[in-house]
């Protein structure tokens, strides 16, 4: 154990991985990107543009896109651990490989880390984000400053995670870190403290969002828009606002926990003086299994507008959809036991807590069925997030099955914690909340940035990701059958050799459809006047959002849409059309706009000092974090004039020409 | 079988694994459930996903032949199927969820008119510790049982969480330190099957694998005898030394054991196994191959 110092605390040039090349080399890969970043921005001269517009920006489009943005770059960093541990295991037959199990134990947990809480967590919340108050007719979140905090929090963790590749080391224990394990007795290094920091952080800004956004959808609707004519989306978004808010206060609470249990000689889950494994199970799973909805319900709410926009027609059973949403939100809570059934509960416990995991199948199987028939008789045009949402529907009815027979207790105890439950997971996670994330990036792209994604590249990404998800993942699924466990760093069993062979060409399979996803937003970038759509409705899309101009204005509707029927802005252009007549020019009156604030970012600033200094035990410098973001809020807290006011005559200023835009664009459809 | 598989390349794909080759009553009916509740959900993912083919590409936008019908958004009589096919394979499901979780419990004794053998398993940081109270011996990393007789195992765990598992025998179990848990499996016949540990348990957790060999009966009394003739004997200081942190401890026996170990672990008279401090204070590292291990 090094010394602590009274000043760098345990802080000392022994914690650079100078001796592993790995970790070394790809920090250096990421800060050379990151100076790259920073150089070209500074000599374009951009940063006073980033400042005002994005980086204390409140407004919600903005901190959406930056979510999404965080989102996409950590995907690619928590891809390379992927990668990374696939090709171990093929290499790893009999043989060391090249990762040692120390620095291998690190990458399969910060795999699963980045994964969920840093690209599937900000991605969801990103689009909920973007998209929620357009689609409820909303100016803005209901706490705009809030959740810009909250993004800037969620960033903080992220940059925990990625400092611990160079500066120390990460956990070595797995995505959720069990103790004992994760207790100072066996894991004395500072990997398990950056995990917690990170989740301290980042749960921090989830939970404010799972705040924010159930008052936005509860208080903030357009006038007419009651709950049962509000999109599928804000539903999923609604649902899982509510998980956010019930569930991750128990996270926060099981991780500072683990945290006394660490700082301060606590025994809550150590094996000596009366801690309690357990304890930590239940409560871990309590949030852990509600997250798993946290993230999938969006996604259905994704293929829900999907899917019935480029059928051309409304959703089938959305009364059924909804009540299939609440029921799995509330479900979710009732299941948790099903992740520890080998734990030695009795009979009577795991067939209860089985009985009940199968029972959210239902719902699942009823939302599956419910947009089978919303294609039936659609027109469906075959763009790229269509695609995906056909790739999801046949993977995750795959997953879906896999899911039950895992929960019931006879069959997972025997394949608990095997590969098959990971490719289960993956199935689902990957066939589901990925794929409807990037239905999802796709289908909005164009109203966050008035251009369209190029769709030859996006069909390309779309056919590699699929194949390289079923190489990868299928062979796994066998290698459940085989015996073989999950985090084996090396292994001698010849049989499982060659499956691991044809999940690393998998891998291989994704990485290209990755590199169509970055060359689709190359090129897209730079012919975006080629794919610039001026209607704001490039979709022929249903509801709300595609009402306005893509990008829309910073106060998303010049005037409240007057919302009459579910699939309100589809109901509108059906009255154009019945009538043949233009929409008249609305009566603009004055509107306030929320003001820009660097509190987020202030306050993240002094998060990342306190959340860096408490890892390192360097106490001075965590006083000093936890100081400056108090006094971030107080300042926040006096300010005195918290919008900004635009007069009728500035609206109508802007939002004409916007109109006339949008009218010339859309004309031909409507007189068609 | 696995032992021939790890001799031969070509065995990579003909010999038969863990589960696809159960060899126990618990296995086998745990491999059955998993079959038939994987035909019965079959019955209803593939016409989906055939619907799903169909549909997609029937309501092709280009297809004229195509019925559009835009207000197709409610019909009570589909939802009601659509409602009722994945509850009533649920409740067919729960069915089997509850007998078969009680039927297979792992605490529950296999019915046998053999009365069964103790084994008292103690996980350790990276290793197996194999206890026969009743023959007063003990094994590290090598499991001798006598197949056709059923064996009740008391597990606990000496420092972290681990779960033993032997993938052809069935049903795994979590090792708790303080805790003790339960599991009762049979082999049918002969045979050397595979071992592990199925939770990730630190650094070591790779080689922390086992053999378990099923013997006749009368093979097996012969190993006890054998057994109690060589080999250390493993008492409160020797434990304190084996349950140092360690990998890839190769298979050896202790020729007696002390009464009540097990009992002294579960209760922490004996404590947990002390972490890499213990090695780190002591400027060594954790020994491959288990040199001290206390032999």
């Amino acid at each position: 154990m090094p010394a602590v110092d009274a000043f760098w605390g345990k802080l000392s040039w022994a914690a650079i991985p100078i001796d592993s090349p790995l970790p070394i080399m790809a920090s250096l890969v990421v800060a050379a990107a990151i100076v790259g970043v920073l150089a070209w921005v500074a000599i374009k001269g951009l940063f006073p543009y980033l400042w005002r517009e994005w980086i204390t920006s409140v407004d919600h489009k903005r901190v959406g896109v930056m979510y999404v943005v965080l989102a996409l770059v950590m995907l690619l960093r928590g891809f390379a651990d992927a990668v990374m541990m696939r090709t171990q295991q093929a290499m790893a037959f009999n043989a060391p490989g090249y990762l040692p199990p120390a620095h291998y134990d690190q990458i399969f947990s910060s795999h699963g880390t980045i994964m969920i809480f840093f690209v599937a967590m900000p991605f969801v919340i990103g689009l909920m984000n973007f998209v929620v108050p357009l689609q409820i007719g909303a100016r803005d979140v209901a706490f705009p400053t809030l959740n810009s905090v909250s993004f800037w929090l969620t960033a903080t963790g992220a940059l925990l995670v990625n400092i611990s590749l160079f500066v120390g080391e990460f956990a070595r224990t797995g995505w959720i870190v069990y103790p004992p394990l994760s207790e100072l007795a066996y894991s004395p290094g500072v990997g398990v403290d950056y995990y917690l920091w990170s989740l301290q952080i980042a749960g921090v800004g989830t939970l404010l969002t799972g705040v924010n956004f159930v008052t936005t959808i509860l208080k903030s609707r357009a006038p007419g828009m009651d709950l049962m004519r509000m999109p599928m989306f804000c539903w999923t978004a609604l649902a899982s606002s509510l998980l956010i808010v019930a569930a991750f206060p128990v996270l926060t609470a099981t991780l500072a926990m683990l945290i006394l249990d660490r700082y301060l000689g606590f025994h809550f889950f150590t094996n000596e003086a009366g801690g309690n494994v357990m304890m930590f199970m239940n409560l871990i799973w309590a949030w852990g299994h509600p997250e798993v909805y946290i993230l999938i319900l969006p996604a259905f709410g994704i293929f829900s507008e999907v899917i019935a926009t480029f059928s051309s027609k409304g959703l089938f059973g959305y009364r059924s959809m909804v009540v299939a949403t609440m029921a799995i939100c509330v479900l979710s809570f009732s299941v948790w036991l099903h992740h520890f059934f080998t734990m030695g509960a009795g009979a009577n416990v795991n067939a209860v807590f089985g009985i009940l995991s199968t029972i959210i199948a239902v719902p699942t199987g009823v939302k599956v069925f419910n947009w089978l028939f919303t294609i039936y008789g659609g027109r469906v045009r075959y763009t790229v997030p269509v695609l995906w949402s056909i790739g999801f529907m046949i993977t995750f009815v795959i997953g879906g099955m896999t899911g039950v027979l895992l929960a019931l207790p006879p069959v997972d105890f025997v394949l608990h914690n095997s590969l098959f439950l990971v490719a289960h997971f993956h199935n689902v996670i990957i066939g589901g909340v990925v794929f409807g994330l990037f239905a999802g990036y796709t289908y909005w792209f164009p109203k966050a940035f008035g251009f369209r994604l190029h769709e030859g590249l996006g069909k390309a990404a779309f056919w590699f990701w699929t194949a390289g998800f079923y190489l990868a993942f299928m062979p796994l699924y066998v290698l459940g059958f085989l015996g073989m466990t999950r985090r084996m760093q090396q292994y001698d069993v010849p049989a499982w050799h060659p499956w691991l062979i044809a999940a690393a060409a998998g891998a291989a399979l994704i990485a290209v459809g990755v590199g169509f996803q970055v060359a689709q937003l190359y090129y897209s970038i730079r012919h975006r006047e080629s794919l610039r759509d001026a209607s704001g409705d490039p979709w022929n899309g249903r509801t709300l959002e595609w009402s306005t101009s893509s990008p829309p204005p910073s106060y998303n509707f010049a005037v409240p849409p007057a919302v009459t029927a579910l699939d309100a802005f589809w109901a509108d252009k059906q009255a154009a059309l019945a009538h043949a007549t233009e929409p008249p020019t609305p009566d603009y009156v004055a509107l306030e706009l929320p003001r820009n604030s660097a509190t987020g970012v202030t306050c993240a600033f002094f998060a990342s000092l306190m959340g860096f200094a408490l890892i390192w035990h360097i106490w001075w410098l965590a006083a000093l974090g936890v100081v400056g973001a108090f006094v971030t809020f107080v300042i926040f807290a006096w300010r005195d004039h918290a919008e900004v006011e635009l007069s009728a005559d500035e609206v109508a200023r802007r939002d004409l020409p916007d109109r006339a835009a949008r009218l010339r664009a859309t004309a031909p459809r409507l007189v068609s | 079988m696995p032992v021939d598989c790890l001799n031969t390349l070509r065995g990579a794909w003909t010999c038969r694994e863990g589960l696809l080759d159960p060899q126990g009553p618990v296995s086998a009916t745990e491999v059955s459930i998993l079959v038939d509740a994987s035909a019965i959900m079959l019955a209803i993912v593939v016409p989906t996903i055939l619907a799903t083919c169909v549909f997609a590409w029937w309501f092709r936008a280009s297809n004229a032949r195509a019925k559009y019908r835009p207000k197709f958004t409610y019909s009570g009589r589909i939802e009601l199927v659509v409602w009722s096919i994945p509850l009533m394979v649920i409740l067919l499901l729960g069915g089997v969820s509850w007998i078969g979780s009680h039927q297979l419990d792992p605490a529950t004794p296999l019915e046998s008119a053999i009365a069964p053998l103790e084994i008292e398993v103690v996980s350790l940081d990276w290793k197996w510790l194999f206890l026969y109270p009743d023959q007063g011996i003990a094994s590290v990393n090598r499991l001798v049982v006598p197949a056709g007789t059923p064996i009740h195992f008391k597990l606990t765990s000496a420092s972290v969480l681990s779960s033993f598992f032997v993938p052809q025998l069935g049903s795994m179990i979590y090792t708790m330190n303080g805790m003790t848990t339960q599991l009762n499996l049979l082999a049918d016949g002969p045979g050397e099957f595979r071992g592990l540990s199925s939770h990730f348990n630190g650094d070591g957790f790779y080689g922390m694998h086992f053999i378990l060999s099923a013997v006749s009966p009368a093979q097996f009394a012969a190993w006890v005898a054998q057994t109690r003739e060589a080999g250390p004997v493993l008492d409160a200081a020797a434990y304190r030394i084996l349950s140092r942190q360690s990998l890839d401890v190769a298979p050896f026996t202790y020729r007696a054991a002390q009464a009540g170990l097990f009992r002294d672990i579960v209760l922490q008279t004996l404590p947990p196994g002390p972490g890499p401090a213990s090695t780190r204070l002591a400027g060594l590292s954790p020994h491959r191959g288990g040199d001290d291990a206390g032999r």
